[in-house]
Formats: structure tokens, sequence, C-alpha cells
């Protein structure tokens, strides 16, 4: 009974916990992000944003969540059932489960497995598959325009990702994230890779179907693009999983370049903040960025994306990674795994 | 042997929390909420007309084309990354060789460029 106890069903609950622990947070700042993102496009345009349900318009996050759940369930006669309703589960599925491999501060992290980027970039690259199963199951042509848009578009831009993660790889030496982020003790990986950081920060927009990027469901032509058929609970999935998902995307900058959990300087008042104080500042600030952006830019054409991605980001990423091989080689600096 | 797979322990437990929760999230307010489906409202969306036709359309062949060209660079991501972990240890020829093979494939990529499978117009 004992052996039992103390060999599966306490180390069950103890991971239970940690999901639980990483899950429920998520799903909040989930909700906080939408009431942010709001509140900070609303200040930009001289507006108030949501300010009537609570203090502040606090809990109007959750007033929305509340509506959402209480809607019918509408599935259109013409589409794929089964399909139809796949699309959302996987798309929220796959948003959550990306974050079983994110270490929040030093050994704060539920799975160390020694692949962890490699998981990241798997999960990630299978995001597209819930789009497209939307667009084609809905059987509507918005739907259907939009989930081809967007498969294009999340493709194309998963190229450079992958130079740019692998760039990093050759100077971190290590596919697990905790390694990536010690082996930026010295120097944050985004001075010397800034160029990438910057791909990386476009190509995350793009992936997450942000504005500029936001062909996919732009609303002037498209009406809502692949989730124009979804109501209630499924549209809401997708909703949280778009959004869980940009939350990765800026947990993956903050880890890849800009030293996740550790402080900007070793010194007396900077590691005073525990680690994980210092990486949601992080994924914060990236965070805002995202939103200032929505506000700020007008959308891009799609062959001006396509261009963007297929002429611009990938030769470059390309030739940066060969030209940090060849320099770290010559230098002799390539870290010894 | 134990070790490594014991690490995705973790991970395999929250695949099963993360599925029951998006199935569960559908399911509770399925039940919950008074569905009243009517042939009008279950029609697809096509600006207030009835729907004219099936959905699946002929479409652009360059979303053919861009799924290829995608095959073919994510699988040289996928020959980067053993690369670049272990590019210490193989050195100049480990260098040498990917350079060759990066070569090749960037001939291709001159070569669809200049005959046009990336404009969009």
């Amino acid at each position: 009974m004992a052996e039992l106890w103390d060999g599966y069903l306490w180390p069950l609950i103890v991971i239970i916990a940690k999901i639980v622990l990483i899950v429920g947070p998520l799903l909040i700042a989930v909700a906080y992000l939408t009431y942010a993102e709001r509140k900070v496009i609303g200040a930009m345009q001289m507006r108030k944003g949501p300010n009537v349900v609570g203090p502040f318009g606090l809990l109007q996050p959750m007033a929305d969540g509340v509506k959402l759940f209480l809607k019918e369930t509408v599935i259109p006669t013409g589409a794929n059932r089964v399909v139809f309703v796949l699309a959302p589960v996987l798309t929220f599925f796959l948003a959550l489960v990306a974050w079983a491999v994110i270490p929040f501060s030093e050994g704060w992290v539920l799975a160390d497995i020694n692949v962890g980027i490699l998981y990241l970039f798997a999960i990630s690259s299978l995001g597209v598959y819930g789009i497209i199963m939307a667009g084609w199951a809905s059987n509507s042509k918005y739907a259907f325009l939009g989930g081809l848009r967007s498969a294009g578009q999340m493709v194309s831009y998963e190229v450079s990702i992958g130079f740019v993660l692998v760039a990093v790889l050759l100077t971190a030496g290590s596919l697990n994230l905790s390694k990536i982020v010690e082996a930026q003790r010295s120097v944050w990986f985004v001075i010397p890779h800034l160029p990438m950081f910057v791909i990386f920060y476009i190509s995350g927009l793009a992936e997450t179907n942000r504005c500029p990027f936001d062909l996919p469901e732009a609303e002037s032509e498209l009406v809502a693009g692949y989730n124009v058929e979804y109501s209630a609970m499924t549209f809401a999935q997708f909703f949280l999983g778009e959004y869980a998902n940009m939350i990765l995307m800026a947990a993956m900058g903050a880890i890849l370049f800009l030293g996740g959990w550790l402080p900007p300087f070793d010194v007396a008042p900077f590691n005073w903040l525990p680690g994980i104080v210092w990486f949601f500042l992080k994924i914060a600030f990236l965070l805002f960025g995202f939103l200032w952006v929505r506000a700020t830019f007008p959308r891009y054409r799609y062959d001006q994306l396509m261009r963007l991605g297929w002429k611009v980001f990938l030769p470059f990423s390309l030739f940066w990674v060969v030209l940090t091989a060849g320099v770290l080689l010559a230098l002799g600096r390539l870290p010894q795994g | 042997m134990e070790d490594t797979l014991r690490e995705y322990l973790p991970i395999l437990i929250f695949l099963v929390i993360a599925v029951a929760m998006a199935v569960g999230m559908l399911v509770m307010s399925y039940i919950v909420v008074p569905q009243h489906p009517d042939s009008e409202k279950d029609s697809a969306y096509e600006c207030g007309f009835e729907a004219f036709e099936d959905a699946r359309v002929k479409f652009d062949v360059r979303f053919y084309l861009v799924a290829i060209l995608f095959i073919v660079f994510d699988l040289e991501v996928a020959f980067l990354f053993p690369w670049a972990i272990t590019l210490g240890k193989i050195g100049m020829f480990g260098f040498w060789s990917m350079v060759v093979f990066l070569a090749i494939l960037t001939v291709g990529f001159i070569y669809e460029w200049k005959k046009g499978a990336l404009e969009w117009e």
C-alpha cells in the first residue's frame, strides 16, 4: 500500500498539481490579455475601452466567457460534423500542451526533456491543422479562403522561424530550453542575434495571424475567415487557442533571445526579484509590442506578405545561419556539447 | 531508457488532461444550453444569400507551390537541427558538407525565384 502510494499515486498527484498550476494561470492570462488588448488599443485611440463590468471593466473577460459558454452551438448542415467539431478542440489542445516544456524559472518546468525546442517546433507546426480542418469542414466560401490563406501564411513563416531556431541552437549548443537560457548568462542572444530576433518577432506575428498579418480573418473581405461558421464554445476555443499561442510566442522569444528567467544584470537590485518575475515581465513586454503593432499598422496585402516571408526573411535567415556557424567555428567558440 | 521515458510521463498526462478539458468544455456547453436548430440558421453564411454552390471549389495553384516549397525547406531545417548541436564535434568537415548541401538547395531556390513561383499579384 505504502509502495503504491509513494511509487505511483503521490508522483501522479504532484504532476497533476503542476499541470493545474500551468493551465489555470495560463487561461487567466489569456482572459486578461484580451482585456489588456482592448484597454491598450482604446487608450491609443483616445477611447476608454471596457469600463462597465466590474471596477475598471476588470470583470469584462469573465462576462465574455460566460456569454460564449451560454450560446447555442451552431453546426452548419453542409459541414463535415466530426471534422468541424474536431478543429477547435485540436487548436485549443495544442495551445495548451505546448506549455509542458516551458521553463518558468530555474528548474520550474513540467517536463525537462532534452529535445524541448523540437517539441515546441513540432507542436506549433501542428497548429496549422486546426485551421485547415476548420476552413475545409465549414463548407463555406469565406471559411475556405480564410483557411487556405492562413495555412499558406503559417507554413511560409514557419520556415524562417526554423532557421532562426537553428541560429540560436548553434550559439547555445543544446535543444534543452533550460540550457539555452543558461547559455545566456554572459550575454543575452538578442545582442549577437539582433536581426534574428526581429525576424522571429515579425514571423511570430504572422504565425499567430496577428495584425498586420491578419489576412485570414480580414473582416472587410472574408468576414472572419476560417472561423466564420463557428459559434459559442467552438469559437471560444479558437479564440483561447489563438491568444494562448500569442503568449507562447512571447514566451519563446523571452527564452530564446531575452535570457528567460535571468535578470538583465546579475547585480544587487536586479537579482532580488525572483526569476519567474523577470520571465513574466519579458513576456508582458513582448505582448505589449503585439498590441501596439495592432493599434499602429495597416494590414499587409497577401502578395506583400508572401514576398516578405520567402524573398526577404528566408534568404536572410539562411545566410545568417551559415554566417553564425562560420564565425563560431573560425573563432573556436562553438559550444562543445 | 527508463529515465528518458519517465521525463515524458508529465507530457503524456498533460495531453490527457488537455484533451479532457477541450472536449469537456464543448460537451458541457452543448448540454447546458438549449439548442434550437433550424434550416436557415444552419445554412452556410454567404452575405445573407442562399449559398450558391458547394464551397469546395477550385483554388489558386500557388497554394500547392507554397506547400511543396515548405516541405523542402522544413526538411532542410530538420537536417540543420542535429548539425547545429554537433557542429563543435564535427568541425570543419561538417561545416563544409552542410555548406555544399545548402548551396545545392540555394541553386534550386534561385531557380524557382526566377521561374516566378514566388510571385503573387
